[in-house]
């Protein structure tokens, strides 16, 4: 061995290669792990694929799972039957002696599609069990509306997904997602139309205009607000943001997507301005006194110079943003009212995709179908957050950094 | 000294502070128009410092004061109602390091004009071909108008600075050594450029390098330790300074 070579690599203490090999063990551990829940994850779901499932049967048009808030329990009628999927769900209705809520109300607008504004869901929030008629009435609605459906074949697992009505207990099941996934576009949209300008302006604001002093202050402070709990932001929503614009608005539901996008903003405007103003911080100072000397003041600066050379940055925050509001689960089970409407007015309640995990996880049946469509749910959440990183890191660094950065 | 000639720039006993430390001590001097002025001077001497204080950049830095005179055109830049907005586009700047704006060749040019008017199509394509010719870059980007300016060589991104400067056509042009991260050839076409556009602005320029100052200034200022130790046409600053340390910079024995 040549001692002589100055670039010649020096032995190592044992003690370096231990915290070597225990990095390195410790880090491909961490990516088992994640790759072990996405494995688990569609494990799960993929009972649904597997095994022959009870046949779902199912009304094309039912309006009752938008007229309430969190169906524990939907039971038409009462009586159970033999060889349903709901036998394990009468069981707890039996225990939790369900109050009867309403029967009267529910017949209005039996017929129509989706989304009628009864007012069911104004007068209660979250009704634990939501039971039309307790005891069976010969030629009740329910019955009469069951009754298209035995005419018909006996619907397919996908046609029952892709439908319009997610009411996944009960004697017909119902997991249609488009509520969910209205609902979730919805509240995110709307937390992103709010929380991205002004999370933006934010940072603008405290990158280059706010004195230093005040900007000391202002960043620790915005980004505690990330580190907030979502579920007091949810309870903030709940209580004093939905009274607040019920007053002002007047609006028929207390809670709805609104409120939901409202609450989901907060959460998202911290991401949206740490980010975007460590953006805008990292832009060359040069840049900004080229564009001054020309005359330009420093609004127009931040605006058409500095924001343009962050705005792969900016776009990245952005993009976390909505991945945040999209993934939210808390804010969006406590605020946006909770119900699977398929209606795309903010003045609507609306439910959304991790909501609806969030709140009817603790609650499914081991191995059910509704178990696997809620893993279903959490994989599309992945795919989406996944989809949304991926575009970051695609789209930021390919197109965006060449546009700005030099060809 | 030729005072028959018009004074653009005029101070008075103008001293300069960053925060305690006190940068400029009392300068005063006169900048003729249509002339080439240089300053030279060892690092930290302050002259880009006074360079900077003619279109008020230094304010852009924390706890910065200054007192005495700094008059451009009869007007005291440092009075209370002068919009320093208004003086930057009337007093144009190059810096050492080129900085293109993210943007295409084309929005580079045309940025400083669209601040505050929209021109028509028509009269931004002749503004911009006419600066690009100007800066002596329009035959070598002609053909690339709209791509990013970030794409050019060092040498053309300074010249397409200096287009960018004379697009909102200012009086005066600042230049804080354009050219000290250039190669000899790129120097070279940018003292050309000097050279040439004296005859339609008042150039105020700041060079470590002494045979620059020599080939295209007409007046030199050397610079010592926040004073301007002498100030005189460039030949005789080069042939025969009245001061000694002038000398003694000018000959390399110190600095």
């Amino acid at each position: 061995m040549a001692v002589n070579n100055p670039f010649a690599r020096k032995r190592r203490h044992l003690g370096e290669h231990a915290a070597e090999w225990t990095i390195r063990i410790v880090a491909s551990f961490s990516i088992l792990v994640i790759f072990l829940i996405f494995i688990f994850v569609f494990r799960e779901a993929s009972s649904l694929l597997t095994s022959k499932s009870e046949p779902a049967e199912q009304p094309t048009t039912n309006v009752v799972a938008t007229t309430d808030d969190r169906p524990e329990i939907y039971n038409p009628d009462s009586g159970p039957e033999p060889g349903s999927v709901t036998t394990t769900t009468t069981v707890v209705k039996d225990s939790d002696k369900p109050e009867v809520y309403n029967p009267d109300v529910t017949m209005v607008g039996m017929d129509e599609p989706v989304v009628t504004t009864t007012s069911i869901v104004t007068l209660d929030d979250r009704p634990e069990v939501y039971n039309p008629d307790s005891g069976p009435e010969p030629g009740s609605v329910i019955a009469a509306a069951a009754a298209p459906y035995e005419a018909h074949e006996q619907p397919t697992l996908w046609d029952n997904i892709t439908s319009n009505v997610w009411q996944p207990v009960g004697e017909n099941p119902k997991f249609g997602v488009w509520p969910l996934l209205i609902g979730t576009l919805k509240t995110t949209l709307i937390a992103i139309l709010i929380g991205a300008p002004l999370g933006i302006l934010a940072a603008l604001y405290s990158a280059f205009f706010a004195p230093r002093k005040l900007r000391e202050v202002l960043k620790p402070a915005i980004e505690l607000l990330a580190g907030f709990p979502s579920v007091v932001i949810g309870f903030f929503c709940l209580t004093t943001v939905a009274s607040l614009l019920q007053d002002i608005t007047g609006s028929q539901f207390r809670l709805n997507a609104l409120i939901g996008g409202i609450g989901l903003s907060l959460a998202v405007i911290p991401i949206v301005f740490t980010i975007a103003e460590d953006a805008l911080s990292a832009v060359p100072k040069t840049l900004r006194e080229a564009s001054l000397a020309l005359g330009s003041t420093e609004w127009q600066t931040a605006y058409r110079v500095m924001l343009p050379a962050a705005a792969p940055g900016v776009f990245a925050a952005v993009l976390l943003g909505v991945g945040r509001a999209f993934g939210e689960t808390m804010i969006a089970i406590m605020a946006t009212g909770n119900a699977p409407l398929s209606s795309w007015s903010p003045a609507t309640p609306a439910r959304t995709l991790a909501a609806t995990i969030g709140s009817e996880m603790g609650e499914v049946v081991w191995g059910s179908e509704h178990y696997g469509v809620l893993f279903l749910l959490g994989i599309f959440l992945f795919v989406v957050s996944f989809g949304l990183n991926a575009l970051t890191e695609l789209y930021v660094k390919q197109r965006l950094i060449k546009k700005f950065q030099g060809a | 000294m030729a005072k028959e000639l018009p004074v653009k720039i005029h101070t008075r006993d103008f001293s300069f502070f960053y925060s305690e430390k006190q940068a400029l001590h009392g300068i005063g001097i006169d900048i003729y128009e249509n002339r080439v002025t240089a300053f030279i001077g060892p690092s930290g001497c302050g002259k880009s410092t006074f360079l900077r204080s003619i279109n008020r950049m230094n304010d852009l830095i924390d706890g910065t004061r200054v007192t005495g005179d700094m008059i451009v055109d009869g007007v005291n830049v440092y009075d209370k109602d002068v919009d320093v907005v208004t003086l930057r586009t009337r007093i144009g700047m190059v810096f050492q390091k080129s900085i293109p704006f993210p943007k295409s060749i084309y929005e580079n040019i045309t940025y400083g004009l669209t601040l505050n008017e929209r021109p028509s199509k028509a009269d931004l394509d002749n503004i911009v071909e006419g600066c690009l010719r100007r800066a002596a870059l329009w035959d070598e980007v002609k053909d690339r108008l709209h791509h990013s300016a970030v794409g050019l060589s060092g040498g053309q991104q300074q010249r397409l600075c200096i287009a960018r400067a004379v697009a909102v056509n200012p009086e005066i042009l600042l230049m804080d050594e354009p050219c000290s991260a250039l190669d000899p050839i790129s120097t070279g076409k940018i003292e050309e450029l000097i050279t040439e556009l004296k005859d339609q602005y008042t150039i105020v320029l700041v060079t470590h390098n002494m045979q620059q100052a020599a080939r295209v200034s007409d007046y030199t200022g050397f610079f010592l330790m926040g004073r301007l130790i002498e100030f005189d046409r460039t030949r005789t600053i080069f042939t025969s300074p009245s001061i000694k340390e002038t000398e003694d910079y000018i000959t390399g024995r110190f600095g």
